[in-house]
């Protein structure tokens, strides 16, 4: 061990045996003065300091209120309508806890110093009373109520069906990276399997872009037990995926005032698209896959102005311990105006011409050529 | 009838007229092994369960100190931190995969072991018998049982540190596919085994022990200790006992398939996995059945350990305010409600996982009716200390802590409970901050209440009350500046469990405030160390007792000898006359339970 660290060690014991002293001395001091005017003594301090202290915490709640407030999401609107209803709640929920904080910790600390030991008042005997209970039964229950409602309200609007017109991107999470992939011209994503994910052949997301047969495990045969049999499955094709376009440790697209759907897949572990600009979040679950759709209201180029800060992203992080890189799985969302997505969507290319650049007449889409492409982009931003 | 099988009395008999049989104490020979060790007496029991504990509460805490350090200076290296833990924190920083450990573990220590079975196990042992007035638990072999179970856990938990991949380290949910497969993560391969055997342990120590309180606060009461003269604290573990006996035993269950799907092939929680390199063959499952099996066991799993903290805060608060607990029909019906809701609210912890919105509002509103009777306590404990008489103890600093550590998180309770706001705060860091207010810190205040407090019954002396004092308002103020400031950070989005925070643009705002938190960290766990010292030494050292009844309480503990032996009383067992709060009637101090009704006394209760 360094210097230092016996430094330390020999301060924090030093520290410690100097307090034990002292707390030992005063232990003896008592019982020299008597046991009650010690008693009468340490009751006064400690009841005062249950004054000092409530008095300190309430200013410690503002200061912290005043260094740290602006480091949070609220100084700035939320970048989705479905955010601004959720600040909205989480005002009315702050003004009805706020209130009852307050009241409640100033009724504890000022009984605790009123009410202190005192030899010449007696306790008051005061066993219940229905009628308080009643009204601290009913009073809570009604604010409730109206939490409840907003909360619901708000809610079955978030949670609800996407618009018809929303864009729709796979999110799929895997340790420790975010993978979009958006439909392409046909506004279909073509299907994909996950035992066919192959990275070393760039098919990072098992997409179904060649006839396959998968051998399946051998079983008994049914009629002859003696026998087995080798399962397999013919799996074709699916042309819908030749022009879907992937995106990998790139931002995702989005556009400015159209709603979009995200549908979430996992391949390893549960993961969760947490977006804090937007006010939302959503599990990754392997097998089972989750939506989530929205608006946003802000380009990340406007954004930047409102926050001020010319570096400013809208960023994904992985809201579910999902391995030794969760800290780590971040992503990125630009939030572009309708044209500037048009633009950005023709320079994509279909994943499926990297996994198979050959294939040329293959694809029966044809590997888009950029005029094609935002002509078809532009059908399906609308 | 604990006893009457050591004394021979084999035919079935009435409690009562057992102890009628038993006025002499323990004449049996105690060697060093049958005291200490493999003791049967609920008293000693309790003391085993305490000082466990505590030893898991302090490498709990040493854990958060550790990845405090790395969150508070992620740029700095620690040279001294590689002495002392070696390949944990090689070149002085601790490594990812040991952060994480360091994470898993200090949540699965505290919430198990210390704040259940520290907790639980140590006033539940202690109180139940000497409340209600019986010679010991329903079945002291059993009781033992129940410790050197948990004993067992706490060795295989304390061994999964050291193995070679490391303990388990995805979080102490423990959810599947990440606890299930080993190429996911190092800590799922031998370290998750581990800790389900830990686990495993822990639950049958726990149903063991549950079982016996709820038979022994059932079955043994003293003549005329009717259920609506128990002691709060004997509500409070008797709900306490009824929630861990129905929710641990799902718990088990869950894991055991976890069991299944890690070496039998199956696939009860996995479902088109690839990784590693390779495609699972698992189709079909579900990771998300694991959370609802879960959170069935660990919803209950937060009341099993405030309720027993709120009980013994609620019985030192009337003691020490000189007043009866006010609305003690309404605190025995909340805890009731409390114990009914925790059943039925568990999926508010899984409202981002793609649950049904219908069902997620079903929840929303089962989960706000918890405030309801949250609320009522608190208004009932600010009542009784309306108009008291207050000393201010050790022990009673600890209650009136507890009660504004339980408002400031029960509050925040109500925006994570409601889905919509949860949405946005789930898995940040106001999550931490609530859970740590409102069940980590006001737990420990509820449990640092009732070792001052019952210290005197446990070892015949007192504390020091210059260090117990010390050891308050550093820990309140400390337990504040800790925690309060993490509800910005939640406001900030900023997710729990990273490792670092300066890659991202959203975060690493937070840097100075890291630094504060953790350096403050630091300073309540090194008080925490001088509380330890103070346990310790007063056991040997401490000023003796001299009355059998310092704190001039009713209840039946204090009815025993200063030192009571096995078998509490000498004598017969006391007969209660009336309910444990009869403090400041009649102009008079307190009435002991014992106390027959005078013809003159007033009728309240």
């Amino acid at each position: 061990m360094t210097t230092t660290g016996f430094f330390i060690v020999a301060i924090l014991a030093l520290g410690f045996l100097i307090t034990f002293q002292i707390a030992k001395a005063s232990e003896y001091v008592s019982i020299l003065k008597g046991e009650k005017k010690s008693f009468e003594q340490n009751n006064k301090i400690n009841a005062f300091l249950m004054v000092v202290f409530l008095v300190l915490g309430l200013i410690g709640v503002w200061y912290c209120n005043k260094l740290l407030y602006k480091k949070t999401l609220l100084p700035y609107p939320s970048a989705s309508e479905h955010g601004e209803n959720i600040d909205t709640l989480l005002w009315i929920t702050l003004i009805i806890t706020g209130a009852v904080f307050i009241a409640t910790q100033i009724l504890l600390f000022w009984f605790a110093f009123k009410y202190q030991h005192n030899d010449k008042r007696k306790a008051y005997y005061y066993p219940h009373n229905n009628k308080l209970e009643v009204i601290w039964t009913t009073i809570p229950a009604i604010a409730l109520c109206v939490l409840v409602g907003f909360g619901l309200f708000y809610w079955f609007r978030i949670t609800g069906e996407a618009p018809k017109e929303a864009m729709q991107i796979e999110v799929t999470g895997k340790q420790f990276e975010w993978i979009f992939r958006y439909p392409g011209r046909d506004n279909t994503f073509g299907k994909k399997y996950f035992r066919l994910i192959d990275p070393g052949k760039l098919n990072q997301l098992g997409m179904l872009w060649s006839d396959t047969t998968l051998q399946g495990p051998s079983r008994p045969d049914h009629h002859d037990h003696t026998k087995m049999v080798s399962t397999s499955t013919e799996l074709k094709a699916d042309p819908a995926g030749f022009d879907d376009i992937i995106i990998q440790s790139k931002p995702m697209y989005l556009v400015k005032g159209q709603p979009v759907k995200l549908i979430i897949n996992a391949q390893d572990v549960i993961h969760d698209v947490g977006l804090p600009h937007f006010r939302l979040k959503m599990d990754a679950v392997p097998g089972t896959p989750t939506t989530m759709w929205f608006t946003p209201k802000y380009t990340t180029e406007e954004m930047r102005q409102i926050t001020g800060n010319p570096n400013f992203d809208y960023e994904i992080a992985c809201d579910q311990m999902c391995g030794n890189g969760h800290y780590s799985m971040r992503g990125v969302i630009k939030v572009v105006t309708r044209d500037e997505f048009i633009l950005w969507r023709a320079q994509q290319k279909p994943a499926y011409a990297d996994f198979n650049p050959n294939a040329g007449g293959t694809a029966p889409a044809g590997d888009a050529q950029p005029a094609d492409s935002v002509q078809a982009v532009s059908k399906v931003v609308k | 009838m604990a006893n009457e099988s050591f004394h021979g009395h084999p035919e079935v008999v009435t409690t009562h007229e057992v102890h009628h049989d038993e006025h002499h104490v323990h004449h049996h020979k105690e060697t060093f092994i049958t005291k200490y060790v493999f003791s049967q007496d609920h008293k000693m029991i309790a003391k085993q369960f305490l000082i466990t504990g505590m030893i898991w509460a302090i490498m709990g805490g040493l854990m958060s100190v550790l990845f405090r350090l790395q969150l508070g200076y992620p740029d700095q290296t620690f040279p001294w931190l590689e002495d002392i833990l070696g390949r944990w924190a090689r070149g002085g920083k601790i490594s990812v995969e040991n952060y994480y450990a360091l994470v898993t573990m200090h949540g699965t220590v505290l919430v198990f072991f210390v704040l259940t079975g520290g907790l639980s196990g140590t006033f539940a042992n202690l109180l139940i018998p000497l409340q209600i007035g019986a010679r010991d638990m329903a079945s002291p072999f059993l009781n033992m049982l129940s410790y050197w179970f948990f004993f067992g856990g706490s060795i295989v938990m304390l061994a999964s540190l050291f193995i070679q991949t490391g303990p388990f380290s995805g979080g102490w949910t423990f959810y599947p596919p990440l606890s299930a497969l080993g190429d996911a993560s190092p800590g799922s391969k031998a370290g998750a085994d581990y800790w389900i055997i830990g686990m495993a342990l822990f639950i049958i120590s726990s149903l063991l022990g549950g079982l016996n309180y709820i038979a022994t606060i059932l079955n043994m009461r003293t003549k005329g200790m009717s259920m609506s003269r128990l002691p709060l604290t004997c509500w409070a573990l008797l709900f306490t006992a009824i929630l861990g006996v129905l929710s641990f035993p799902v718990l088990l269950s869950g894991v055991l398939l976890v069991v299944f799907d890690r070496h039998a092939g199956t696939s009860f929680y996995l479902a088109d996995i690839f990784v590693g390199g390779k495609a699972l063959p698992n189709e079909g499952g579900s990771a998300i059945l694991f959370q609802h099996l879960f959170w069935f066991l660990g919803h209950p799993e937060v009341y099993i350990i405030i309720l027993p903290a709120m009980g013994l805060v609620s019985e030192i608060m009337a003691i020490n305010c000189r007043k009866p607990i006010f609305g003690y029909m309404a605190m025995v019906g909340s805890l009731f409600a409390i114990a009914i809701l925790a059943f039925l609210v568990w999926a508010h912890h899984m409202f981002v996982t793609g649950l049904n919105p219908f069902l997620g509002s079903v929840f929303v509103l089962l989960t706000l009716l918890i405030a309801v009777p949250s609320a009522i306590k608190v208004f009932n404990w600010l009542t009784t200390m309306w108009r008291g008489n207050i000393r201010f103890t050790p022990a009673m600093l600890f209650a009136v802590g507890f009660v504004s550590l339980f408002i400031s998180g029960g509050l925040t309770g109500i925006w994570l409970g409601n889905s919509t706001l949860d949405i946005h705060l789930h898995d940040t860091y106001f999550v931490i901050a609530h859970f740590h207010i409102v069940m980590g810190v006001s737990a420990f205040f509820g449990m640092f209440a009732g070792i001052y407090h019952w210290f005197p019954k446990m070892y015949g002396r007192y504390m020091n009350n210059s260090l117990a004092y010390i050891h308050f308002w550093v820990t309140l103020v400390g337990a504040y500046l800790i925690f309060w400031p993490m509800h910005y950070q939640g406001l900030a989005g900023m997710p729990r469990r990273y490792f670092d925070y300066s890659q991202w643009l959203s975060f690493s705002q937070f840097s100075d405030l890291n630094k504060f938190i953790s350096t403050v960290a630091m300073i309540v766990f090194a008080v925490q160390l001088l509380f330890v010292f103070n346990f310790f030494y007063s056991i040997f050292k401490g000023r003796r007792v001299t009355s059998t009844n310092p704190w001039h309480a009713t209840t039946l503990e204090w009815t025993t000898p200063v030192r009571p032996g096995h078998g509490n009383w000498p004598g017969e067992i006391p007969e209660v006359h009336r309910w444990a709060y009869d403090y400041g009637k009649d102009g008079r101090d307190f009435i002991p339970q014992t106390e027959p009704v005078g013809p003159n006394e007033s009728k309240h209760h």
